[in-house]
């Protein structure tokens, strides 16, 4: 039995909603990153399904781009989140609160 | 294995494409001057502390030189796509060239005497600046979704960093965490509209996407138009439109203010950059769908920029504001979708971009202590009265900002409204013009600031030093506004010519 390409692209858009409204709403910092990771995956998934049904190598290809850019993001936001919450005890965007107006 | 060597004999070798590094010069020599930088660290034993500025001013300068001769090349010979018709070298992407290598100069002085007093000795600071420009040519001569999305990232990864450069400041690490979360949300929803795109046309490659939509009416429409709009989401978070501008006062006030000055400047040039290839050129066929929603994202750009300007206390979330609405104006060249919108509004960028540094390097003096003490709006009061060459730089400055006539900032406003009237966006111009009255208050307040309020910082205080790089800064930005405010033909020729090859 095979799965139509529908599925997969609806799959990846609800995955990719997921993470959109996570980012949206949690308050913690680590899981407002990985809901961003989740994200990029979801576009990975659309990619390949699209590149199955379109017969087409180029949109396989495209997610290594991807998967290198989400690695080098990775390293500066852990980095960044590192240097804010070393001395905090949880990592809970409500904290940060210095900037507003 | 005898097998599989006598199949090895029939594969085809591997087509790779001719890369022309002549025309990947600029983007080559700025991350070469990164890695000099880098290599100067470990292998110079005796370093003055002018050695970094001079590096990166002097791959600023090569950078230039490169661009300029480009553009003469693009002039006689034509303009072209490059490496496999991933890049495109056209006006356009020349022009943008030219703006970001003038980013990465002042950048540079600017930052200089900021690092010094802070006390950061290493090059840090101009390596992720010069590797951020590089990513801004890569977005400027993109010619694939794909490549436009690295350019993005070059450029972002390296702006988060220097966003919490200052790590001492609580406020610069809260500025680039907001800006990093937003940014990589932005990023995403931008990859995921570039998926989009390609679902529903078969290719990332805007020469083809474009070809494609013009030989095919409405294919996937939900599909396309969901990417683009997903597209323009993406690149108005990078640009600070509204309602995607949410991160822009936080970061501008928290990043340290060199660092607020090069982002502002190089993040919406390249924003843009991106923004006007893809849907003036890319998506032109598309135009019936985007130009609305472009209308109604340049109005509230327009009027919460300058409304929500007037109500800050702090200078550099008060000139945040400010940024917003010129990005309203921008989009107005946008919305005009001609030949003339789009010289409009690289006339508006290159206004903006000396406007911008140039205020950001009063704003760096003026907050003392290294650059971020103070940046409420009561530290220029009297300004005149202490430093009138500086108070009179920056009056000049705002003025040009506010639109005022015989600068720059005034043919900007001029050249894009114009643009918009000739495409029956009489709307847009009139609420254009509105939001430069409500500017024009904010403005004319900190002038009235400098020269009409009694200095009340009192005898105990240090005079305001003004460092000779930042001086150069404020004189350059100064006299860039006035001079081609009166003669303002040059630049708009350059506008003129930067056309994008279709």
């Amino acid at each position: 039995m095979s799965v139509g390409g529908e599925w997969y692209l609806t799959l990846a858009a609800a995955l990719f909603t997921i993470g959109a409204v996570g980012v949206l709403v949690r308050r913690n910092v680590l899981v407002m990153f990985m809901c961003v990771e989740l994200m990029l995956n979801a576009v990975n998934l659309t990619f390949v399904t699209f590149a199955r049904m379109l017969n087409d190598i180029g949109g396989q290809s495209l997610v290594f781009f991807v998967l290198v850019v989400a690695a080098a993001e990775v390293v500066v936001g852990l980095g960044i989140i590192v240097a804010i919450f070393r001395r905090r005890v949880g990592a809970t965007a409500d904290d940060l609160h210095l900037l507003k107006g | 294995m005898i097998p599989l060597l006598a199949q090895s004999t029939t594969i085809p070798p591997l087509d790779t494409p001719n890369v022309e590094y002549s025309a990947m010069l600029p983007a080559l020599i700025l991350i070469g001057g990164a890695m000099l930088l880098l290599v100067a660290v470990s292998v110079v034993r005796r370093r003055p502390p002018w050695l970094w500025t001079a590096i990166t001013v002097a791959t600023g300068g090569a950078t230039m030189a490169a661009s300029l001769v480009l553009w003469f090349d693009v002039r006689d010979e034509g303009a072209r796509r490059i490496v496999a018709d991933a890049l495109v070298v056209d006006g356009f992407a020349v022009f943008f060239m030219v703006l970001v290598s003038v980013t990465v100069i002042l950048g540079a002085l600017l930052a200089t005497p900021y690092l010094d007093k802070e006390g950061f000795g290493g090059p840090e600071f101009y390596v992720l600046m010069l590797l951020s420009a590089s990513g801004a040519v890569v977005m400027a001569s993109a010619n694939d979704l794909i490549v436009l999305f690295l350019g993005l990232e070059i450029l972002s990864i390296a702006l988060y960093v220097l966003a919490g450069f200052n790590p001492r400041r609580m406020e610069s690490r809260e500025a680039a965490m907001k800006y990093f979360v937003l940014g990589a949300f932005s990023s995403a929803l931008f990859l995921y509209g570039v998926a989009l795109v390609y679902g529903a046309t078969g290719s990332t490659n805007l020469g083809v996407i474009r070809a494609f939509l013009a030989s095919n009416l409405a294919p996937n429409g939900g599909v396309l138009l969901g990417g683009a709009a997903l597209i323009l989401v993406g690149l108005g978070f990078k640009v600070a439109v509204v309602p995607f501008h949410t991160w822009t006062p936080d970061v501008y006030q928290g990043s340290p203010s060199p660092a607020t000055g090069f982002m502002a400047a190089a993040a919406k040039a390249a924003g843009f950059a991106g923004l006007l290839r893809v849907f003036f050129s890319t998506f032109s066929t598309l135009r019936l769908d985007w130009r609305p929603a472009v209308f109604a994202i340049a109005v509230v750009t327009l009027l919460v920029g300058s409304v929500l300007a007037v109500v800050q206390t702090d200078i550099k979330r008060m000139l945040a504001y400010s940024s917003i609405s010129h990005a309203g104006y921008v989009m107005i060249g946008l919305q005009a979708a001609s030949k003339e919108g789009i010289a409009g509004s690289l006339f508006y960028l290159l206004a903006y971009t000396f406007m911008v540094l140039g205020s950001f390097a009063v704003v760096t003096t003026v907050g003392r202590k290294g650059g971020d003490a103070n940046h409420d709006l009561s530290a220029y009061k009297g300004l005149a009265a202490r430093r009138p060459a500086l108070a009179l730089a920056f009056t000049v400055l705002l003025l040009s900002q506010a639109g005022v006539p015989f600068t720059t900032g005034f043919l900007a406003k001029f050249y894009v409204i114009s643009a918009a009237v000739q495409s029956r966006s009489y709307a847009l111009a009139l609420i254009g013009m509105l939001s430069a009255v409500i500017a024009a208050f904010f403005y004319l307040r900190i002038t009235v600031l400098m020269y009409a309020q009694p200095d009340d910082a009192g005898e105990g205080v240090r005079r305001l030093a003004v460092p000779a790089a930042t001086g150069i800064v404020v004189a350059v930005a100064a006299a860039f506004t006035v001079a081609f405010g009166l003669v303002p033909s040059p630049m708009i020729h350059f506008a003129r010519q930067a056309t994008l090859l279709l």
